[in-house]
């Protein structure tokens, strides 16, 4: 690609709104008019539909290619490159086990197998139930609290598998929302 | 458009109006230290100020990064012209003992002290991190009150281009992102190139595993970032940057975003800064988990919001790169050293460490060690001296195997290389590399060919997939290590492995696939009984 274009520069699509009807496509299309519809803006715009949708589907795909006048395959192969974008609904509870070098040498990923065993759920995913999805990461960098753990958000330094199964199943047996 | 600000004006008032308490109390507020429960802490203080009504006697500043990550939540207790007192794991209670005794009854608290005399402090040389844990850094004035702004002031009021780019030669720096490029021959080369539109760009993905160092300068000194960014642009002729953060780093981009609009504002960002003919644009990119992003022409695809594959070099990003247009990009860390050299001098700055390799360099301390977090030294001083006097040494009364540096692609110095200075050239004879500057430091437990393993996994899962000896070769490197470090390999895995690495090596396209063979290479050049170890136990056993 050597030049800069924008979807402004030809027909632009018609704004209404999404035939679903589900008004967070507006929260798009807000953000898009803001960028003036720059195709060098998808990766910031999947970030946004992620954020706001929680996980990436095909429909959503398809109406950001459309809006950038991008062809599909384009955003699908943008859209799974990249490591933090998610196909698939999140759980109730979010846990992220750091597998930096820092983390790694100190045990992380006794930390992954426990969590993995104790919640029936392999690395990457989410369980069945929907109560968890367990990643890893690739250096948070905290590494002086190693080993790390991020649960639902809030960082946890210093974790053994026993910390993590413990404060783990706590989240996840309080329900929903924690 | 409102008047520009007037630095000398905010310097002085911010001056003054650091004096006017008898008291300061800066507490670290930054990522380790806010996991460490830095937050209610902070609350605890400043309730207790409040309560006894200590609110003109004692000033409490949120600041960013002190450095010795393992014992925070990190607290200066800073008394006007008497002394200063380190705290720490100061959680919510030791909070409120410091305000009520030490500020209110004059009696330090005895149980928290941290000595700031020990070399972990002692043997720092501050240039990038000079302002990291002194100032707070969601105030633009903070910044400007320790000289913010005036090198880029003074470049662009009262020098010429030419003369910046010849600066930042003669000053010797080099690429803080791991390959050690000279920064002037770079500059050079995006000046003389032409064109009207030409990109600056700021490489803050920094996607080695144990390495925190630019994230550190983003979120505790946004400002000295930009003014590097801006005195780049302004010698190499650009008028618009970019910074490239890593996703993962939320609160990086969130005090830079802010940072930029202050400086908009006040004029010292966007068009005709300062009044004068000099305007730039910066923006904010947020990459989205890809090791590769790094590697500059993968950064740029990405930028233009493509997958983020690399292509040949040449053309080098200085003749093609964003867009089509001329480009530079630069390490984070790199461009934080500008602002200092341009205010301090080049003479000054090739002074500090050693020759060819001038400056200092940020290294994140992790592993097995007594004191883990972030240190700035000399370049020079030796291994010895980062693990056994700042480090603390191995805990446990365990002893020192390895120290790994730049990350997956870099290698691991085995004891007896102790005493090597830590420079560019140092570690690439030893075959590791200086990297972006983790450090992780190994004691004896840790099975070198699993460190091998887990690298290898890393470039395996980050590959890219564009070249076959990267995308395959590490898919079957991968393989042979597993077969190994599973007791399940021969002395023909072995030979394989030697001959695969050398061929990923010498035949990959970018530099991801060119030195994901390195841990397992220094790993087999130090520490081979050990895979042949692995190895024989599994032939004696069918014997």
């Amino acid at each position: 690609m050597t030049e800069r274009t924008t979807a402004a520069a030809r027909p632009r699509p018609a704004e209404e709104p999404h035939p679903s009807g589900d008004d967070r496509f507006n929260l798009i299309d807000k953000q898009l008019r803001r960028v003036h519809y720059g195709q060098d803006q998808l990766i910031e715009t999947l970030h946004l539909a992620q954020e706001i949708f929680g996980y990436l589907d095909d429909g959503i795909l398809i109406y950001l290619a459309r809006a950038l006048r991008l062809p599909p395959s384009m955003v699908y192969g943008v859209a799974t490159f990249y490591h933090l974008f998610t196909f698939d609904p999140p759980g109730e509870h979010s846990c992220t086990v750091c597998t930096g070098t820092a983390c790694f040498v100190k045990g992380a990923d006794d930390i992954v197998a426990s969590l993995s065993e104790a919640h029936t759920v392999v690395a990457g995913t989410t369980a069945e139930d929907g109560s968890l999805t367990l990643r890893t990461a690739r250096c948070i960098g905290s590494c002086g609290l190693a080993p790390v753990m991020v649960l639902d958000g809030d960082v946890l330094a210093y974790q053994t598998p026993e910390s993590a199964l413990e404060v783990v199943g706590t989240a996840v047996a309080s329900g929903g929302e924690a | 458009m409102p008047a520009p600000i007037d630095l000398h004006e905010v310097a002085e008032r911010e001056l003054s109006e650091r004096y006017r308490f008898p008291w300061r109390v800066k507490a670290c507020m930054s990522t380790a230290c806010l996991s460490a429960g830095a937050a209610p802490a902070f609350h605890a203080m400043e309730e207790s100020i409040e309560r006894e009504d200590l609110a003109l006697e004692a000033r409490l500043i949120p600041t960013g990064c002190m450095g010795l990550c393992s014992r925070g939540p990190l607290v200066r207790v800073l008394r006007r012209g008497v002394d200063e007192v380190m705290y720490q794991a100061v959680n919510a209670e030791v909070g409120i003992d410091i305000i009520t005794d030490h500020i209110r009854d004059h009696k330090p608290v005895e149980t928290n002290l941290l000595d700031h005399a020990i070399p972990f402090f002692s043997s720092q040389e501050r240039v990038v991190l000079e302002n990291s844990g002194v100032i707070d850094p969601n105030r633009i004035e903070s910044y400007v009150g320790h000289r913010g702004y005036q090198a880029m002031e003074r470049v662009i009021t009262r020098m010429a281009p030419e003369d910046v780019v010849e600066t930042i030669r003669a000053s010797g720096l080099r690429g803080r992102g791991g390959a050690g490029y000279p920064v002037g021959s770079k500059w050079a080369l995006l000046a003389a190139s032409a064109g009207d539109t030409k990109y600056v760009v700021a490489n803050g993905d920094e996607g080695d595993p144990g390495a925190y160092m630019d994230r550190t300068v983003m979120e505790d000194d946004p400002h000295r970032l930009l003014e590097g960014i801006a005195i780049a642009a302004y010698a190499t002729g650009a008028t618009q940057a970019y910074i490239y953060v890593r996703a993962e780093y939320p609160r990086a981009v969130e005090r830079l975003d802010r940072a930029i609009r202050v400086a908009r504002r006040k004029r010292l960002l966007g068009r005709n800064i300062l009044d004068t003919d000099f305007s730039l644009n910066v923006e904010i990119r947020i990459g989205a988990g890809a090791f590769v992003c790094g590697e500059e022409t993968a950064l740029m695809a990405s930028i233009e919001g493509r997958r983020g594959t690399p292509r040949l070099r040449p053309p080098y990003p200085t003749e093609r790169g964003l867009w089509g247009a001329p480009t530079m990009i630069n390490n984070v860390e790199t461009l934080a050293n500008i602002p200092t050299i341009m205010r301090r001098g080049a003479d000054w700055f090739a002074s500090i460490g050693t020759e060819n390799n001038s400056g200092t360099k940020v290294f994140a301390l992790a592993g097995d060690l007594v004191n883990t977090g972030l240190i700035e030294v000399p370049m020079g001083v030796t291994l010895r001296h980062i693990v056994e006097d700042m480090g603390g040494g191995i805990p446990n009364g365990k002893a020192f195997k390895a120290a790994q540096t730049g990350g997956p692609s870099g290698g691991c110095i085995s004891a007896e290389f102790l005493d090597t200075k830590v420079d560019y050239d140092s570690l690439r004879n030893l075959g590791s590399i200086m990297g972006s500057g983790g450090l992780v430091v190994m004691d004896e437990d840790v099975s070198m060919p699993e460190i091998a393993k887990f690298f290898m996994e890393f470039s395996m899962d980050e590959s890219c997939g564009k070249c076959s000896p990267c995308r395959a070769g590490t898919v079957q490197l991968h393989q042979i290590l597993e077969r190994i470090t599973d007791g399940a390999g021969s002395r023909q895995d072995l030979r394989d492995l030697e001959h695969l690495c050398h061929v990923v090596r010498d035949t990959s396209l970018c530099g991801l696939g060119q030195t994901a063979p390195s841990p397992v290479l220094s790993t087999l050049h130090y520490f081979r009984p050990e895979y042949e170890e692995l190895i024989e136990s599994e032939e004696v056993a069918h014997a």
